[in-house]
């Protein structure tokens, strides 16, 4: 897996380096073994100190690296069976969300989620993630199945947003996100949302009214993209980078914001460098806080859940002048 | 120096850009004299003030509606009098010390404060249509293009709960380019908030209308805007999730001249009517006693 980033460029070198060591196999002589040795200890330790030091942008790059898992690899990786459920049973199947009934650890869950593909042809099929709104009613569909046999519902988030396209329009999009909006505060089963990746604006946020958020450590969630947040900002794509450290869009910005619960950490170089890895701590993490979740009677989840989202906003009150405010 | 006062998405509806005619729509209309005349973006025909104002701000000539402030709005939806502001004292902050590259947060807001006299880009109380009473909540898209932040979102589920409490319908007005950048994922997740609320009504059984006005995007049309029991808009209103500039650019390629309208909206099913100004009030009127008289017993009383 090459080091590609531009920030991990000395990180580049020295891989470069111990590869051109471990080719010699067999025929490396004892001053060369050493070498080698302190080149894979220097590399980790390097590794460790630039990614416990990522700016917001460069987080945005780790979350978006061609390398990193997406949802089906977690499902491979976490569930011990799968059945994938597909289509809105309204018009089609949407490949940029993907999910259906699984197993974790004997327990049937609903997991869903952005699928934003791999190699072209599967990013041509997966819509690069962005969500139609096929997408927003087969997850409908199937977290009101998980309501009725009271399975939890999963869901990984990972896309740059909605799709934007004309007939993304004409089959109402916005209606479909909408729809989501409603119907998960009120869906009498556990919720847990994991931002794996990117959660960008609404096509985000329709998969993630949930119980409790949690970010992958250098996941990254926001309310519009950089690039289109800069767009609209300053009239300019290119000041994205700008945008990402203006937004506060990462996972200990929003810890700190009160927006989400808790951060799972990513092997030493990210996600990318150690799917396994990553999916067991997730793997972990998702058990030990559906079991918390599963703890709560019905009534008092679904009050939490309310409260949770009733009580995010940041403003101050003054006091307001007599007669004022009234249209007369 | 490039300016942020643009909408959350680049508005640039059918009818063209809002040139100058905006600002004197936008400011109290009686004391400036340059409302003496208008010219129609649309059409370019010069209206006589005085004319254009007793039309409710509609061309006489071409139809179009010229942008409401949150007044004007109350003054031609509700019964006189009638209107009562609710949290009226929330104003913004900043809540993530935004650091801009031209003007900061805070002094866009002192700003726009000074420029629309509004505290937030959302009115929000009760009042009577007709001698009905209802909640509402009415966006202004002076106010940095409508955007969605933290108070407009606090203001418009107080207007959701106030109709849940006291029981009577619940009417939002929508005039938003979407959520506020300059508040993060604050402002998004005032959209599952909101959205939040709306369900209780729903499951209380109050009826909840909602009114699409020229602009309505973004994460406002992707969720209370599109949750009414009867969604309504005004003629030629842009409406749409993203900007018909956002979604040229992403299908490369010219799109129809209706794109993104209210007859584009109403002629894919996802709204119920398209009202003309004039007759707004006679319609929501008509719809709350529709509602009013729900569950009432022709024969019996």
């Amino acid at each position: 897996m090459a080091y590609d980033l531009e920030f991990e460029r000395p990180l580049a070198e020295l891989d470069k380096r111990i590869q051109g060591l471990q080719r010699k196999g067999d025929r490396l002589k004892a001053d060369e073994r050493a070498q080698l040795r302190s080149l894979e200890q220097q590399l980790e330790e390097r590794t460790r100190q630039i990614y416990g030091n990522l700016t917001r942008w460069q987080r945005v790059q780790v979350a978006r690296h061609r390398d990193r898992p997406y949802t089906n690899d977690y499902i491979k990786l976490i569930c011990d069976d799968y059945f994938e459920m597909r289509g809105d049973r309204r018009y089609g199947d949407d490949r940029a969300i993907q999910g259906g009934m699984a197993s974790i650890d004997g327990k049937t869950v609903f997991i869903l989620g952005h699928q934003k593909g791999r190699d072209l042809k599967e990013k041509t099929e997966c819509s690069f993630g962005l969500t139609h709104p096929e997408g927003c009613r087969k997850a409908l569909r199937m977290m009101r199945e998980a309501e009725r046999f009271h399975m939890p519902v999963i869901t990984f988030i990972d896309t740059q947003g909605a799709s934007p396209g004309l007939e993304d329009e004409q089959r109402g999009i916005s209606q479909a996100i909408a729809e989501n909006l409603e119907v998960m505060p009120r869906l009498h089963t556990p919720i847990l949302s994991i931002v794996i990746g990117e959660g960008g604006s609404g096509g985000a946020l329709a998969f993630g009214v949930a119980d409790r958020i949690l970010m992958l450590e250098n996941a990254i969630y926001m309310v519009a993209s950089p690039e289109a947040a800069a767009s609209i900002l300053w009239r300019d794509s290119a000041f994205a980078s700008h945008a990402a450290e203006a937004m506060r869009i990462t996972a200990p910005d929003l810890l700190e914001l009160g927006l989400i619960e808790q951060i799972i950490p990513e092997p030493v170089g990210g996600a990318h460098r150690n799917h396994l890895e990553m999916a067991e701590t997730l793997k972990a993490a998702i058990l030990e806080n559906l079991a918390e979740l599963e703890r709560l009677p019905m009534d008092v989840l679904l009050e939490k859940r309310y409260q949770r989202y009733r009580n995010i906003g940041a403003f101050a009150t003054e006091p307001v002048k007599a007669g004022s405010g009234s249209n007369r | 120096m490039k300016d942020e006062s643009q909408p959350a998405l680049p508005v640039n509806s059918q009818n063209g850009n809002h040139p100058e005619t905006i600002p004197s729509v936008a400011v109290s209309a009686r004391a400036l004299p340059d409302n003496l005349a208008v010219k129609c973006p649309n059409c370019r025909e010069l209206l006589v003030g005085k004319d254009w104002e007793k039309n409710n701000h509609v061309c006489p000539r071409c139809g179009h509606h010229f942008r409401l402030s949150a007044e004007q709005r109350i003054e031609l939806l509700l019964d006189e009098g009638t209107f009562e502001e609710l949290a009226a004292d929330l104003i913004p902050t900043d809540p993530l010390e935004f650091v801009s590259r031209s003007q900061s947060y805070r002094a866009k807001l002192e700003d726009e404060q000074a420029k629309s006299g509004l505290k937030e880009s959302v009115v929000a109380g009760t009042g009577k249509i007709e001698g009905l009473p209802l909640a509402l909540a009415i966006m202004d898209f002076r106010f940095i293009g409508g955007s969605m932040g933290s108070v407009a979102g606090e203001k418009i589920t107080r207007a959701i709960e106030k109709g849940l409490e006291d029981h009577i319908p619940v009417l939002i007005v929508s005039a938003s380019g979407g959520a506020r950048m300059q508040e993060g994922l604050l402002s998004l997740m005032q959209m599952a908030k909101i959205s939040a609320a709306l369900a209780r009504l729903s499951e209380a059984g109050v009826p909840y209308i909602s009114l699409l006005t020229d602009p309505t995007t973004g994460g406002v049309m992707a969720s209370f805007a599109s949750l009414g029991d009867v969604i309504l808009a005004e003629p030629g209103a842009l409406i749409g999730f993203s900007g018909p500039r956002v979604v040229e650019q992403f299908m490369h390629q010219r799109l129809p001249k209706d794109t993104n309208t209210s007859e584009f909206v109403l002629a894919h099913g996802m709204i119920d009517a398209i009202v003309h100004r004039r007759m707004l009030r006679a319609t929501l009127a008509k719809l709350l006693r529709l509602y009013h008289n729900a569950g009432r017993s022709a024969v019996i009383g």
